[in-house]
C-alpha cells in the first residue's frame, strides 16, 4: 500500500513539468529543417537589402532628432537567426546618449546590453545576427548623422576608433599578446591620421600613456601585454580607446575583471578623462554601485527591452518598474543590515519564445489585470523618467509602444 | 631590555591563539599557516625562489558562524582554502579542525574526516561533470562514504535536493540543462549531502547575476540555520561578505592584515589597507559622496614582496619601521586583530627600534659586500 502511494507520488510529480520543458526545448528534425530554410531565406534577403543600402548615401545619411545627442537609438531591433529559432536579443529599444554625459546601461546577463553596443559598432556576427529594424544615428557634426544600420564597411572603418571606440571587459583578451604596447597604440593613431609622421605618432602615444596615468611611459611603450598587471592593461585599453578623441566611448563592463581598489582607480580615471576630451560614455555594467557613482542617465534593460530610463536620481531614488525595485533590493549594501535579501522569483523567459504580454509579468509580485494585455507602452511619469509598466498607466503620459519587427514579414 | 630576547614574528603569532584549539567552541583554528610555491629555473629544475602565496596566517572560526575572507585577486585567499582542506600540502603552521591537526592525520583518518569538510567552487559551469546526471553527482560521495544505508539512498538524495531548492525530477537531468543559479544549487547539494560541519565557499556567487546571487546567499543562510553549518566564505565582493559573515578577515599579499567581527571591522577599520578597501566599495546611491582613498599602483609580485610590511609601498601612513620590520598580527582591541605598526604598544615599539637598527646595519653591510665584489 505504502509502496503504491510512493509510486503514485513519483509518477505524478515529474510528468507535468517535463511536458512543459519538452514543449520549449525539443525540436523535431522537420522543424529544424524548416527553421534553417527560413533563416537562409531571410538572411539572404537582408544581406541583399543591406548591399543596396550601402551604395545609396540617402539611406545611410540622416539627421539627428536633437543636435545635443551623440547617439540616438530609435526602435532598434537586433535579431539572431539561430538554429533553434529567431532570438530577439534587442527588440525595439530607444534611448539617447547626450553630449558629454555618461549613460549607464544596466541589466542581467543575456538582457541585450552587449548586443546593443555591438549593433552600434556594427560588430554583429553576420549573417546570423542582423539589425532588422530601427535606426542608430551617430552625430558627426554640421547637422549630419550616419545611420549606423546601413553604413557601408569602409565608412564604418573610419568611424570605429575615431568617433566610436570601445573598452572591453577583459583587458588580457582584447590586447594582442604578440605585439608591443607601443605598436598597438600607434596603430590606431596611424590608421586614422595617415598624414602624421612616425615621430608625431609616437609622441601622441606617449602623451596618451601619460594621460591614463602610466608613470613609466617610455618603458611601457616597449613592453608586451603580459608584463603588465590587470589594472595597467585596462589603462592601455583606455589609452587605445581615447587615442583619437572619440565622441562616444562604449565601456562594456570595464571593471568587472578587476579588483575593488583597482576598479576605483579606473573609474576615477574614466570620469576625469571624459571631461578632458569632451566625449560621452556608454557604460554597460551589471553593478548598480558603479552606475550610481558614474552615470548621469540610466537605462535599465530586461529581456531585450528597455523597461525604465531616466536620470540617475530618478532611477536610484524613485525606481518605478518592479524589476528595478527588485534589483535594488536584491543587492546587499554596505552599512544597511537586512535579515534576508529580496530575491526576484522565477527566471528570464526563453528568448526564442517570448510571451506577448509584459515579459516581467510572470515574475512580478505587483502585476494587475492590465498586465494580461499586450506589452506595456512607454509611460512618462516625469520629464526625464520613462517606464514601461501598467502600474503607471493612469497617472502617466503614454508615449507609445515599442516598434518591433514581425519575423514572418521579412 | 637588551638581554631579553626579542620575540620573532613567527613566535609572536604562534602565541596568539595558544590553546585555542582546545576550546570546543572553535571548529577551525589556523595557526601561522604558510604555503610557498617553489619557482623552478627552466634549466636544471633548481628552486630559485618561492612564491609566498600564504605567509603566516592565523585565524579561528567558531562553530555555527561564517567567516568572510576578502582581498584582491592573487592575495592567497583560495590557497588558504585549499590548504585547510589539505588538497595541497602546507609549508609550515598548523590547522586544527575539531581539535585535530589535519596535517598529522593518516590517509585513512583523513578520509574519515573528509565528509565533514566540504567545498563549493566558484564556477558552477566547470565544477560539475558533464557526463553524470545530477542525482549521481550529488550521490556519488554519499555512496562512497556510506552516509546512509543503500535502501534509503534515493530518499536521502531527494531530501537533500529539496533542501537546496531542486525538484526530484531534476535527478536524471544533466548539468548542461540547468541555468547558472540552479547549477550552483547542485554544487551546494553535493556539499550538503555528506552532512558536513564545515563548508568552504570559494567565491560561490561571483559568477552569478545579482538576482540569482540573492537566491543563493539566502539559501546558504537558511541551510546554516537549519543544519548548524560553519562557513568560510571567500569573496572579493565586500557587500556580500558584510551581509553573510559574522567575522571577517582581510588579506593582502599572503598576509592577514585584519581580523575581527563584521560590525567592528566595517564600522571602524584599523589597518590602512582595510580603510582604503572599504572606501572603494561602490554604493548604489548617486548622491552618496564617496570619500575614496585611492591606492597608488597595484599589488606587488608575491615572488618578490617588499621588505618589512608588505603594504608599505602603497600605504598612506608609512613610517620608517614599516620598511624594515614585519608587523606582528596582534590583538589591538578585544577580538579585533590587526597587523600594523601604528598600533604597537610602548614596549614593542622599543623592540622594533632595535630591530630597525639591526636591519639597517645588515643592509649597509650587504651593500658594502656588493661594492667589494
Amino acid at each position: 500500500m505504502a509502496k503504491n502511494d510512493e509510486l503514485k507520488k513519483t509518477s505524478q510529480i515529474p510528468e507535468e513539468p517535463e511536458k512543459k520543458k519538452k514543449k520549449s526545448a525539443y525540436i523535431s528534425g522537420r522543424d529544424s529543417r524548416r527553421i534553417t530554410r527560413f533563416n537562409r531565406k531571410v538572411t539572404k534577403k537582408l544581406e541583399k537589402q543591406r548591399a543596396a543600402a550601402n551604395k545609396n548615401p540617402d539611406l545611410y545619411m540622416t539627421r539627428m532628432r536633437d543636435q545635443n545627442n551623440v547617439v540616438e537609438f530609435d526602435n532598434v531591433c537586433t535579431y539572431f537567426f539561430t538554429d533553434i529559432g529567431t532570438v530577439k536579443a534587442v527588440d525595439g529599444i530607444s534611448f539617447d546618449v547626450p553630449k558629454c554625459s555618461t549613460v549607464g546601461v544596466v541589466g542581467e546577463s543575456g538582457c541585450g546590453k552587449s548586443v546593443t553596443s555591438l549593433s552600434l559598432m556594427q560588430l554583429l556576427q553576420r549573417p546570423t545576427g542582423q539589425v532588422v529594424g530601427g535606426e542608430i544615428r551617430l552625430n558627426i557634426g554640421n547637422g549630419q548623422a550616419y545611420n549606423i544600420v546601413n553604413t557601408p564597411m569602409e565608412k564604418m572603418q573610419e568611424l570605429r576608433g575615431n568617433s566610436i571606440s570601445m573598452i572591453f571587459q577583459e583587458p588580457m583578451t582584447s590586447l594582442n599578446p604578440v605585439f608591443r604596447i607601443g605598436f598597438q597604440v600607434d596603430e590606431v593613431i596611424k590608421l586614422h591620421n595617415p598624414d602624421m609622421t612616425d615621430e608625431e605618432v609616437k609622441a601622441r602615444t606617449l602623451e596618451m600613456l601619460e594621460l591614463v596615468g602610466i608613470a613609466n611611459k617610455e618603458g611601457v611603450y616597449s613592453m608586451y601585454p603580459h608584463e603588465l598587471s590587470g589594472g595597467m592593461r585596462q589603462r592601455i585599453c583606455i589609452a587605445i580607446a581615447l587615442a583619437c578623441s572619440p565622441g562616444i566611448i562604449i565601456a562594456d563592463e570595464p571593471t568587472t575583471a578587476l579588483d575593488v581598489t583597482i576598479q576605483a582607480q579606473i573609474l576615477d580615471l574614466l570620469q576625469n578623462l571624459k571631461d578632458k576630451i569632451n566625449s560621452s560614455i556608454m557604460l554597460i555594467t551589471h553593478d548598480l554601485g558603479v552606475v550610481a557613482g558614474m552615470a548621469d542617465y540610466v537605462v535599465v534593460m530586461y529581456a531585450g527591452r528597455v523597461i525604465e530610463k531616466g536620470t540617475a536620481e530618478d532611477i536610484f531614488h524613485h525606481p518605478a518598474h518592479p524589476y528595478t525595485i527588485g534589483l535594488m533590493k536584491s543587492k546587499p549594501v554596505v552599512g544597511k543590515k537586512v535579515d534576508e535579501l529580496y530575491n526576484i522569483p522565477g527566471a528570464v523567459p526563453n528568448p526564442v519564445d517570448m510571451p506577448n504580454y509584459c515579459y516581467f509579468r510572470d515574475r512580478c509580485e505587483m502585476h494587475c489585470d492590465m498586465c494580461h494585455g499586450k506589452y506595456p507602452p512607454e509611460i512618462k511619469i516625469s520629464d526625464t523618467h520613462i517606464v514601461s509598466c501598467y502600474r503607471y498607466y493612469e497617472e502617466g503620459q503614454i508615449l507609445g509602444y515599442p516598434k518591433t519587427v514581425n519575423v514572418e514579414d521579412l | 631590555m637588551a638581554d631579553e630576547k626579542i620575540l620573532t614574528h613567527d613566535a609572536y603569532s604562534e602565541n596568539l591563539f595558544k590553546d585555542a584549539e582546545k576550546n570546543p567552541e572553535n571548529l577551525l583554528v589556523v595557526k601561522n599557516l604558510k604555503k610557498y610555491f617553489p619557482i623552478k629555473s627552466s634549466f636544471f629544475k633548481m628552486t630559485v625562489g618561492n612564491v609566498k602565496a600564504v605567509d603566516g596566517i592565523s585565524f579561528k572560526i567558531k562553530r555555527g558562524t561564517t567567516m568572510g575572507l576578502v582581498g584582491e585577486s592573487g592575495c592567497g585567499k583560495s590557497t588558504i582554502g585549499r590548504t585547510i582542506l589539505r588538497l595541497q600540502d602546507k609549508t609550515d603552521g598548523e590547522v586544527f579542525f575539531n581539535g585535530q591537526d589535519i596535517f598529522k592525520l593518516s590517509k585513512a583518518e583523513l578520509r574519515a574526516i573528509r565528509p565533514s569538510i566540504q567545498i563549493i567552487f566558484q564556477d558552477p559551469y566547470s565544477s560539475l561533470s558533464p557526463r553524470l546526471p545530477v542525482g549521481e553527482i550529488i550521490g556519488e560521495a554519499v555512496r562512497e562514504h556510506n552516509i546512509v544505508p543503500p535502501e534509503e539512498f534515493d530518499d536521502y538524495i531527494t531530501r537533500v535536493m529539496e533542501a537546496c531548492g531542486l525538484a526530484e525530477y531534476h535527478k536524471d537531468r544533466y548539468p548542461h540543462e540547468f541555468s547558472g543559479g540552479q547549477r550552483q544549487r547542485i554544487c551546494i547539494a553535493r556539499a550538503l549531502a555528506l552532512n558536513p560541519d564545515f563548508i568552504l565557499c570559494d567565491e560561490p556567487v561571483s559568477a552569478l547575476d545579482v538576482s540569482i546571487q540573492a537566491q543563493i546567499i539566502n539559501l546558504l543562510r537558511d541551510l546554516q540555520k537549519q543544519f548548524g553549518l560553519t562557513y568560510l566564505f571567500i569573496s572579493h565582493d565586500l557587500s556580500v561578505v558584510e551581509h553573510i559573515s559574522d567575522t571577517v578577515g582581510v588579506m593582502y599579499l599572503g598576509n592577514m592584515v585584519e581580523f575581527a567581527e563584521t560590525d567592528k571591522i566595517y564600522s571602524k577599520p584599523l589597518h590602512p589597507y582595510t580603510q582604503a578597501l572599504f572606501s572603494a566599495i561602490p554604493v548604489p546611491d548617486p548622491d552618496y559622496k564617496m570619500n575614496r582613498i585611492i591606492l597608488e599602483g597595484s599589488i606587488p609580485s608575491p615572488a618578490n614582496p617588499p621588505s618589512g610590511c608588505k603594504f608599505h609601498t602603497r600605504c598612506k601612513d608609512c613610517m620608517e619601521v614599516c620598511k624594515y620590520v614585519r608587523p606582528d598580527f596582534k590583538e589591538v582591541e578585544p577580538e579585533h586583530y590587526c597587523a600594523c605598526h601604528l598600533y604597537n604598544d610602548a614596549k614593542r615599539s622599543a623592540e622594533m627600534a632595535i630591530l630597525v637598527k639591526e636591519a639597517k646595519a645588515a643592509e649597509a653591510e650587504a651593500e658594502q659586500n656588493k661594492k667589494k665584489k
